[in-house]
């Protein structure tokens, strides 16, 4: 479905230039669940704003259906690949009701039964039709992470980039979202990247995972071997100690030993 | 209404509007309007400030019923010349011998027309050059901007001065200077607003929506760099009333007869120590209206800029 | 034991809103030594309004009332805006909830620092430009000199949140308020924060609040915890407890959290009772 080859991506110029993203490369199947983990910095969420087209492509390539994609991206592609962002609070137009938030992608597309897909997308993720004409601020959390949600899927796409979906949302409405994201990957055939921190979120939704830090890919390995403690990477292993809790006596991280 | 207000049951289109689930886009607004009105309300000043702007806008409507005589034709001369406020003439009469009060009331059209026609002109220029500007970056922003800095680089009335000789003195050329010289700052503001919002996560989202530049700037953009917008006009107003008074009292803005507020102070001035009235009354009208709008423009800012108002 | 640092009693925060009055902190009462204590509790909770109404930055409908409100002798509810405003950044800090939201978007991060700096010590320009490089240095970012530079949207998520903590750090506060200052940050690099909040704890005695979602975490980092639903203090135990807790509202946060030890499909997610609210 979607594959990776040595993502280069360089902001910047000049003393302020840096190569975000230095070789990246995963191939994804069709149906699969994708995660990516890392290191603060490393260049997670800007894998996925390379491949939706808010990132500039320095090198390598981005391949969807075995296609290469072009910039800027096409309609057709945005209906194939859609996003959701990590803050719910930064995502949602302040000032657009949820309808005119799930309108507007209908309008774009000029899809026809408007009516009938919203009230749909809003059943999807779980709100009912009275959540329709709200504003942002009349809603939690939780709730406007799913409108965020109900609006990449509303277009019917077949990926979806999740970038650290959960990370703003406490611990029981993280288990609602992470709920609906499983079941609606069941129902629609979604194939799905996950970024995020917390290798318990990855590892209950992805079988296998892309291992970051510092621009590159590291290590890629599976939900299982995650579970079981096994890395062959130093890094992966201190992600996985460091996923246990703080420890006044731990060792100092990989990083300064190295030196 | 009294009592506690977690006990007060709203009552039934009150509920409706406050509806925390509307059922359709214009429940939605409404609430949304309703509530900003609320708090409009609970600051009196801006509640006399919005009166004294319907009060103008009545007035320019129904001037003609107001009014009791014509404001260009004056009466005999001899007999009718400057003649003091009193029960005929509410505000006096001037040198020609016209009724102020009437001439005032029809001022009250001129000046409103003014202040729509720059309204309609400088807001829409400004919010465009500000939120392109801001959105695009780059050269695009370069350009624009150095323009807004050389528009904003000289004093408005002076600025205003060199149209009006340039095109010629009038009414319409004095509004439309004053309207090339009060978007600057429009520009300004519009495209401050734009930096802190294009980069945020809403404008991504649209962006991957497939969404054209001109969607976004319009529909997405505009409406968040509004409600600042409104608000400043609203607080330029008193000055835009001044500049085209300014112009008139200089004798470049209207033309006699027409009974333009600013004209008007200028002929009052020859009699200002004996018939003070001819002088102060149009005077007294610029007054309250440029304070009205103010206060409005007060009272507009805490309910759409809250973070400005501080 | 000496004389705690911060007391609370009885605090409530009450917003008077046109649809009636929400008591979002409802008889908060805690004291802090040079501790850390954590606060745990869901979204809405009133976790974030605590924290700042401590500070005094309880937005505006709001209006704050306590029995008592000290810090360090000091009497935060009388106290001038004077003297609030020299405490408050200096040293009180907090670190807020929505870094991306806090940080100036049009001015980089290393001017930010700068001004949080000189605003509460006198130190001439390039004394304030040293002490924000360090302070990010401090915070672990890769390449400080370069992120010094940036603005806020061209930093990732976590680096905003680590930049956030550094502004607050900075001016070496004595009592700091960290309302989720590892949410968006990797479990190493977070993991390398709390070291340095833990390193100002025990070394110069700084009490912190840290206010978080993340059990887990708050369990194996804190003293002590408080765990709050609506608005109160529904349970306080020692942090290596977190596990026996009684309230059955604290089991549930526990059970709903995925973990790496078992793979459970749907989570189970929280069936709230009514009367835990009251
Ligand atoms: N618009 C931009 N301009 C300049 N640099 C940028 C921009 N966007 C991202 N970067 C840089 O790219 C690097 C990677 O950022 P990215 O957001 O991908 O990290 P991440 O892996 O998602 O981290 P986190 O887990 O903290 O969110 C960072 O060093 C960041 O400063
Ligand atoms: N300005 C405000 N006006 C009215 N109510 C408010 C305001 N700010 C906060 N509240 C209410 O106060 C309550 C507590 O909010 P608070 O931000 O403290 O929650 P929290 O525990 O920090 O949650 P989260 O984990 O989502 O940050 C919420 O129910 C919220 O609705
Ligand atoms: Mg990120
Ligand atoms: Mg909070």
């Amino acid at each position: 479905m979607l594959d990776i080859q040595n993502l280069q991506v360089i902001f910047g110029t000049g003393r302020l230039q840096v190569q975000a993203v230095k070789n990246a490369s995963f191939h994804v199947e069709a149906g699969e669940s994708y995660g990516l983990v890392g290191e603060s910095g490393s260049g997670k969420s800007t894998v996925l704003r390379a491949i939706c087209g808010l990132a500039p492509i320095s090198g390598g390539h981005v391949r969807v259906d075995g296609k290469e994609v072009t910039t800027p991206r096409g309609k057709a592609f945005y209906r194939t690949i859609q996003m959701v962002f990590q803050d719910p609070y930064a995502s949602l137009h302040p000032r657009h009701t949820v309808d005119r938030t799930l309108s507007e992608p209908l309008a774009i597309h000029g899809v026809k039964d408007a009516e009938t897909r919203i009230l749909q997308a809003l059943r999807e993720v779980g709100l009912g039709p009275s959540f329709r004409f709200r504003y942002p601020h009349q809603l939690s959390g939780g709730q406007r992470q799913r409108i965020a949600i109900a609006r990449a899927l509303i277009l019917r796409p077949k990926v979806l980039l999740l970038d650290e979906p959960t990370s703003a949302l406490d611990a029981s409405v993280q288990a609602e979202v992470l709920n609906l994201l499983e079941d609606l990957r069941h129902k629609m055939g979604l194939t799905y990247i996950l970024v995020s921190h917390d290798l318990a979120v990855v590892a209950h939704l992805c079988q296998r995972l892309l291992v970051m830090r510092n621009g590159e890919s590291i290590e890629e390995t599976t939900s299982a071997a995650l579970r079981s403690g096994q890395a062959s990477n130093s890094y992966t292993q201190s992600l996985i100690e460091a996923s246990q809790g703080f420890s006044r006596d731990a060792p100092q991280p990989a990083s300064s030993l190295a030196t | 209404m009294a009592g506690a207000p977690s006990l007060s049951q709203p009552s039934g289109w009150r509920a409706w509007l406050l509806s925390p689930e509307p059922g359709s886009r214009w429940q939605a607004r409404l609430g949304r309007f309703y509530l900003g009105w609320r708090s409009f309300t609970r600051n009196p000043l801006a509640v006399m400030g919005l009166g004294v702007v319907v009060l103008l806008i009545l007035v320019a409507i129904f001037a003609d019923f107001i009014a009791p005589y014509s404001p260009v034709i004056g009466g005999d001369l001899r007999t009718q010349r400057l003649l003091p406020p009193s029960e005929t003439y509410w505000f006096g009469t001037d040198d020609q011998a016209r009724d102020i009060f009437s001439r005032v009331i029809y001022g009250s059209r001129i000046t409103l027309w003014v202040i729509v026609l720059v309204a309609l002109i400088a807001t829409p220029i400004g919010l465009l050059v500000g939120t392109v500007a801001g959105y695009l970056g780059g050269w695009v922003d370069t350009v624009l901007m150095r323009i807004t800095d050389i528009f904003l680089a000289f004093p408005r009335l002076i600025l205003a001065l060199a149209f009006v000789a340039a095109l010629g003195p009038g009414i319409e050329n004095a509004v439309i200077a004053i309207a090339i010289t009060s978007w600057p700052p429009y520009a300004r503001i519009a495209r401050a607003e734009t930096l802190t919002i294009r980069n945020s996560d809403f404008i991504a989202a649209v962006k991957l929506q497939g969404a054209s530049t001109p969607r976004i700037i319009l529909g997405h953009v505009v409406p968040l760099c509004l409600s600042s917008l409104i608000v400043r006009v609203t607080l330029d107003m008193a000055g835009i009333i001044l500049t085209a008074a300014g112009l008139g009292f200089l004798g470049l803005g209207a033309q006699p007869p027409m009974p333009e507020w600013g004209a008007m102070v200028a002929t009052g001035r020859n009699y200002l120590i004996d018939q003070w009235w001819v002088a102060a009354m149009p005077g007294l009208a610029i007054f309250v209206v440029s304070l009205g709008f103010n206060l409005l423009g007060d009272g507009l800012r805490d309910v759409l800029d809250p973070k400005a108002a501080k | 034991m000496t004389k705690p640092l911060l007391e609370v009693e009885d605090l409530r925060v009450r917003f008077h809103l046109r649809t009636g009055t929400v008591e979002a902190v409802r008889g908060v009462s805690f004291q802090l030594g040079r501790e850390r204590l954590g606060i745990v509790g869901e979204s809405g909770s009133g976790k974030s309004q605590t924290g700042r109404a401590i500070l005094g930055l309880t937005p505006p409908p709001g209006e704050v009332l306590a029995k008592r409100l000290t810090f360090d002798g000091i009497d935060l509810l009388t106290a001038s805006k004077r003297t609030l405003r020299t405490l408050r950044g200096g040293r009180i800090s907090m670190v807020m909830q929505d870094p991306k939201y806090s940080l100036n978007p049009v001015m980089t991060i290393g001017e930010q620092i700068i001004e949080a700096y000189q605003a509460h010590v006198k130190a001439s320009r390039a004394e304030a430009h040293d002490r924000a490089l360090a302070m990010l240095e401090a915070v672990k970012m890769r390449d400080p000199g370069r992120v010094f530079a940036l603005y806020p949207h061209e930093v990732s998520g976590g680096m905003g949140q680590r930049a956030m903590i550094a502004m607050m750090l900075v001016t070496e506060p004595d009592l700091l308020i960290a309302d989720e200052p590892t949410s968006a940050l990797d479990v190493t690099v977070s993991m390398e924060i709390l070291r340095i909040l833990d390193e100002f704890v025990s070394e110069r005695g700084m009490g912190l609040i840290f206010i978080s979602h993340d059990l887990k975490l708050v369990s194996s980092f804190c003293n002590r915890v408080l765990v709050m639903y609506a608005g109160r203090v529904v349970e306080e135990l020692e942090a290596k407890h977190l596990r026996e807790a009684k309230h059955p509202y604290t089991q549930g946060l526990m059970r709903c959290l995925p973990t790496l030890a078992d793979d459970v499909h749907p989570l189970p997610t929280l069936n709230r009772d009514p009367s835990w609210a009251l």
